[in-house]
Parts: C-alpha cells; structure tokens; sequence
C-alpha cells in the first residue's frame, strides 16, 4: 500500500504541473480577455477600403487597446465595408464625432484601427456609427500613384 | 505479374483486416470505461506509469527546443528588426504544433513502446489468458486503464511541454539576447488566442494521447506472444504512432486553422 | 478407434463434471483433435497424458471456453461451453480454476496481491477478510512467508504454488492443471505431487492434469486418458492402464522412441522428398 500512496502523489504532484502548465498558457502566454469580448459596446463604422484588417484586429486610441474588431461585413449598396467594432465598457465616453482610421504597425506590420476623440458634449452609443473615417492605405496604390507621377514629369 | 499481384492483394487484405481488428479491440475496450469509474486508483497507477514517468524526458526536450526556437527565431527577425515578435514566434510554434506534436513523438517512443512491451509480456507470458481463465476481461482490467491514462497524461505533458519550452525561450531571448522583456511577453499575449492556439493545442494533444496509446496497446495486444514478436511489436508501436501523429496533425492543423 | 475402458469391473465413477462428444478441432490444416469423447468424473482427479503437440493444452482452452471447437460439444458442469453467451461464461470460468505452465503470475503484483486478485475482482468482501483468505490459501501451498515476494523473485515451482494458491483463491470446484510438473526439481515435483492430489481430496475439487510426465501423473491420478494424434488412445484406471496390451500405451509408458507414435511427424516419402525438383 505504501508504494500505491507515492504513486499517488506522484500523480498528484503531475496533475498539478500540468495544470500550471495549461495555466500559465492561458493567462500569461495568451490573451484571456478574449472571453470578456461580448461584453462591450458596439460601434459601426464604413471604410472605403480596409486593407488587410481581420476580425479580431485591435481598436486602439492614443496607442492604447480599447477594443477589438467583431465584424466585418460589406454594404452592398454603397460598396463600401462596414466593420463593427467592440469596444471595451470602461471607455464609454468617446465623443460623437471620434474619428476612425486603419493604421499599420510598422512597414509590414498587422493593420488595426486608430480612434481619436473630437470635441463634442455627446457620447457614442451602443449601436451608433462613427461618421468619420480614413481608409486603410494601400501600399501597392501609393506605389502606383507615385509612379504615374514620376512619368508625368 | 501474377505473383506481384497476389502479394498486393495479400497485403492490402493483411493490413484492412489488422486494422479492423484494432478497431473492434477499441470497441471492446471503450466498453471498459465505464466500470473504471468506480476504480479510478487503477488509472491513477497508469496514469503514473505513462505521465510521470515521461515528465523528465518530456521537460527536458521541452525546454531545449524552446530556447532552440528563441536562437533561430532571433537570427530571422533581427533582419526585419522586429524582435520584440519573438515572444509570439515561440509561443505560437510551441503551443499550436511542437507542444502537441513533439510531446507525443516523446511519449511514443517512452511511454508507447514501454504499453506495448507490457501488454506483449502479459500476453506471452499467459498473463492475460490467466485473466480470461479468472473471469476477469483483460481489455477492461488491463487495456482501459491503461487507454484511460493515456488520454488524460498527454496533454498535461503537452502543456507542460509548450510552457516548459516557452520559459526556455525567455531565457535566451531575454537572457542571452536581449530582447526586451516587456515586449516578449507582452506581443505574446497580443497575439496568442486561447481559443485559437491554446484550446486547439489541447485538443491536438488530447487525440494524440488516445492514438498514440490506443496504437501502443492493440500492437502489444496482437504481438505475436514471444521475444521476438513484442520487440517488433514494440518497433512498429514507435513507426506506426509517429506516423499516425504526424499524419494526423496536419489533417487537425487544416480543419482547425485552415479557414481563417 | 476409441478404446474401450481396459478394467472390466468398473468401479463406480461418479458423475461426469465435464463431458466431452465427438470433440474436433483444427489449426488451419492441422487436425488436432479428431472424434475425442472423455468423461471427466466429478471429485477426482484425472490425468490426460500424451506425447508433446498432441494439443494436451488445447483441450484444457476448449474446456474453458478460450477456444471453440470446430464440431462436437463440450459440456462443463451440464453446460455447453461453445454455446454460452460472455457473461454466463464468466460466471461459469468463476467455478473453475487453471493453473498455467509457468504459473502467469501477474508481474506487476506481489503474491498477496496476486492471489488476491481474483477475489478482489469478484466479492465485495473487507480488506481484513481478504487478507484472511489469502492466508489461508498461500498457508495450504506452504508459501504463507512468501506473501511480500514479487513473482520475479520466486523459483519455477514456488510461482506454480502461488498460481495454485491463485486458482483455488474463489474455491472453485474444478482446477485445470497444465503441465504442473514439467521442469522441477526433485524436491518441487514432490511438493507439487502431494500438493495436488491432497487439494483434491480436501476440497473436494475436480481435477483435470494435462500431463506428459508418466510416473507423477499416474502415482496420483483416479483415472486416466492417453491422447493422441488427435483421439483418445486408452483411458481407465492407472492399474488398470499398466497393465493395457495396446502398443500404443505400452510405448508411451514405457518412452520407447519409435513405435505406433511414430518418431517422424507425417512426410512425403524421404527417398522422393530428397529428390524431388521442385522447392
């Protein structure tokens, strides 16, 4: 019986480092806010063109993460896309006329969404669409675009 | 022509008939499960047998391809100058395929081959008939615990694996490298999903477990019962499990990150 | 060819605890059994001896339900054994004991736990009863010191003792034995030769010895039935069988090398086997 019991807590002791493992994985290696996700606001916004933006893709305001890309849809009346934002409950305070644009992280870094507080008393609401907005920029149209210009000379 | 003829049939019948009977033997034992309940203390025992016993071998791989991955994973993105992604390189690598795939080529070939020799011993050494004589179903006494404890030690081995390998990176890259330590973890948890990465290397690891132990068992089960049959028995169990993981792997990779 | 019984004035044979009908059983294309009746009686022990590969082992399986005969019956306790469904099997194996060759003593548990094994697996009874019977049964073999060894420190015969200990653990009412006396020493044989036939008598137990070993199994058997190429060759009393004028018998007891058993196992012709062409 006594061999039975250090085998036991041997497995104990096993149980135990995986699940640290799993742990450590879930809290300090990945993101767990992704459950907390539903639980925020969600605010409309059309972009003529959204480059390579993802669901899931950051919103961010003066560099900070407020929330994420839920949605990615496209109007088919107007061509344009309609992206749906999820944004964090803590910041329920972003001006009406906040403006979105789509940055990129670096040259050839992942795309995300830059927001940035105008000066109006009233507050966005659940639902509510963002008027103003910068597409992404395409980097093979900048190219294109220089180019043109360069021959015309 | 003929001759060459006969032995493809021969052999495609000799291999869908073993895997029938492997099959069938799965069958047999699943109906086991349910009377381990009441007897958890016999899985514990396997469970000891599989996963504590592969711990070290399985630590220790683990912490030298992640510090492996930092070297090699430095010397790509220091050209882009975009090292602080080195957290996310290790990371992802570790938790969506090396954890899961390289923690269960390690438990073949330790844990594996160890279920196939045992069962293979009991099996040419009258132990399993003896059951059989004593009224006791060797594929619920012996081969479900066994099956049972595999399924659950894979993945913690895995996840220990992944975090073991993880802290190996950090200690190059950090350590040895200089990477920034904020930004190594901080772009790691940026990018690592839960669901996406972390959940699926789980569900990776979590089948592995039960291919690799279920190969290692039915090879030990069917071993022709003498030396020579459970070593090649033990032989084929390590191939056959390797194989089957890798194959695997790449049909979960595309269902599970193929439409993204 | 089945004989009839060589005693004239059969003494009374209780009932038949296992019968056996026109039994036949093949491996691919080799018969091992053709057309073998026996009557194994209730409370006694009977020795089945005959020369190796006669499948002496085969017919301890097909009595305990491992393998199932090609035709004929066998009967345990008025049950068919082929017929039976795995449950009514298990609970009719839980009435009979077998003891294997090398013992199979499971490798991973001690002697105590071995022969409590079977009693875990099958009552519901207290550890401190267990222990008890354990006891008991490893006292009945003269191993009740040994109960903390683990099989790989036990010798051939002490392993066949803990076995034996093993299969009377449930109290059984037949023990199967294969080949308890092949490779002992003196002293184990002797040990295993009085163990067996005072077990059976204690216990009342129906025994069946598959055996090639003349002397020991006729020094303790009630009865006796000489197999082989696949029929029964002679059966009755011991006394009775030394005194059989069937060549057959007189050869096996005798270990007389070549004889009705032949020496050569069935071949082509040597001359045409030699110079035949093809390989």
């Amino acid at each position: 019986m006594m061999q039975s019991r250090s085998v036991q807590i041997w497995v104990g002791l096993f149980v135990i480092a995986g699940m640290a493992a799993l742990l450590m994985l879930s809290i300090k290696v990945s993101n767990i806010r992704a459950f907390s996700n539903e639980q925020g606001y969600e605010l409309n916004a059309n972009f003529e063109n959204i480059g390579g933006l993802k669901v899931r893709s950051p919103v961010t305001m003066a560099g900070v993460v407020v929330g994420r890309v839920s949605k990615i849809g496209f109007d088919s009346e107007i061509y344009e896309a309609v992206v749906t934002l999820n944004i964090d409950p803590r910041y329920d305070n972003l001006p009406e006329d906040t403006s979105a644009s789509i940055f990129t992280s670096g040259l050839l870094g992942e795309q995300y969404i830059g927001l940035e507080a105008g000066g109006a008393e009233n507050y966005l609401h659940d639902g509510d669409r963002i008027q103003l907005t910068q597409s992404a920029i395409v980097l093979e149209k900048l190219i294109g675009q220089f180019l043109v210009s360069q021959a015309d000379k | 022509m003929m001759g060459l003829l006969q032995r493809l049939g021969a052999t495609t019948l000799g291999i869908t008939e073993r895997i029938g009977r492997g099959h069938l033997f799965l069958l047999y034992v699943l109906g086991g499960f349910p009377s381990l309940l009441p007897r958890f203390g016999l899985v514990i025992k396997q469970i000891y047998a599989s996963g504590v016993l592969s711990l070290l071998i399985i630590a220790v791989s683990g912490l030298f391809v992640g510090m492996v991955l930092a070297l090699q994973g430095y010397n790509t993105l220091v050209d882009f100058g975009a090292t602080e992604s080195l957290g996310v390189v290790v990371a992802l690598s570790l938790v969506r395929e090396l954890g899961p795939v390289m923690g269960a080529l390690l438990f073949a070939g330790r844990a594996g081959s160890a279920l196939t020799a045992e069962i293979g011993l009991m099996k040419a050494t009258e132990q399993l008939s003896a059951m059989e004589m004593m009224a006791v179903n060797p594929l619920h006494r012996v081969v479900a615990p066994r099956l049972l404890g595999g399924i659950i030690a894979m993945p913690l081995l895995a996840a220990i694996f992944s975090a073991v390998g993880i802290i190996g990176g950090y200690l190059v890259a950090v350590g040895l490298l200089g990477v920034d330590e904020g930004a190594f973890w901080s772009q790691m948890q940026a990018k690592v999903d839960l669901f996406d990465d972390v959940a699926s290397g789980v569900i990776k690891s979590v089948v592995f477990g039960f291919v690799v132990t279920w190969i290692a068992l039915f090879e030990g089960y069917d071993a022709v019962p003498t030396s020579e049959g459970v070593s090649r028995a033990t032989t084929r169990t390590v191939v056959h499990a390797s194989l089957a993981v890798l194959g695997l792997n790449f049909i979960l990779t595309a269902l599970m990150f193929g439409d993204d | 060819m089945s004989a009839e019984p060589v005693n004239s004035q059969q003494h009374s044979m209780p009932e038949a605890w296992v019968r056996i009908r026109g039994l036949r059983y093949t491996r691919g294309e080799q018969v091992i059994f053709d057309g073998v009746d026996m009557d194994i009686p209730r409370g006694r022990l009977t020795a089945i001896m005959g020369p190796s590969g006669t499948g002496k082992t085969t017919l301890l399986r097909l009595i305990g339900g491992q393998l199932h005969a090609d035709a004929g019956t066998v009967e345990v306790a008025g049950q068919n054994v082929a017929a039976l469904r795995s449950k009514a099997l298990y609970r009719l194996r839980k009435r009979m004991g077998m003891l294997f060759q090398n013992g199979a003593l499971l490798t991973d548990l001690s002697v105590f736990d071995n022969v409590a094994f079977p009693l875990r697996e099958h009552t519901r009874l207290p550890e401190l009863m267990i222990r008890d019977l354990v006891l008991m049964k490893l006292h009945a073999v003269g191993l009740r010191g040994a109960r903390e060894l683990m099989p790989a420190q036990l010798s051939g015969g002490m392993a066949r003792r803990v076995a034996l200990a093993r299969a009377i653990a449930l109290d059984p009412e037949m023990v199967l034995f294969d080949e308890p006396f092949t490779g002992q020493d003196p002293i184990s044989l002797g040990v295993l030769v009085s163990l067996l036939r005072s077990l059976t008598d204690a216990l009342g137990l129906t025994s069946v010895v598959v055996s090639h070993d003349v002397q020991e199994s006729l020094s303790i058997a009630d009865y006796v039935y000489v197999i082989s190429a696949g029929r029964v060759v002679e059966h009755g009393a011991p006394e009775a069988l030394q005194q059989s004028t069937s060549p057959w018998v007189q050869q096996f007891l005798q270990g007389q090398s070549d004889g009705p058993v032949p020496f050569h196992y069935p071949a082509p012709d040597y001359r045409t086997d030699l110079l035949a062409d093809s390989p």
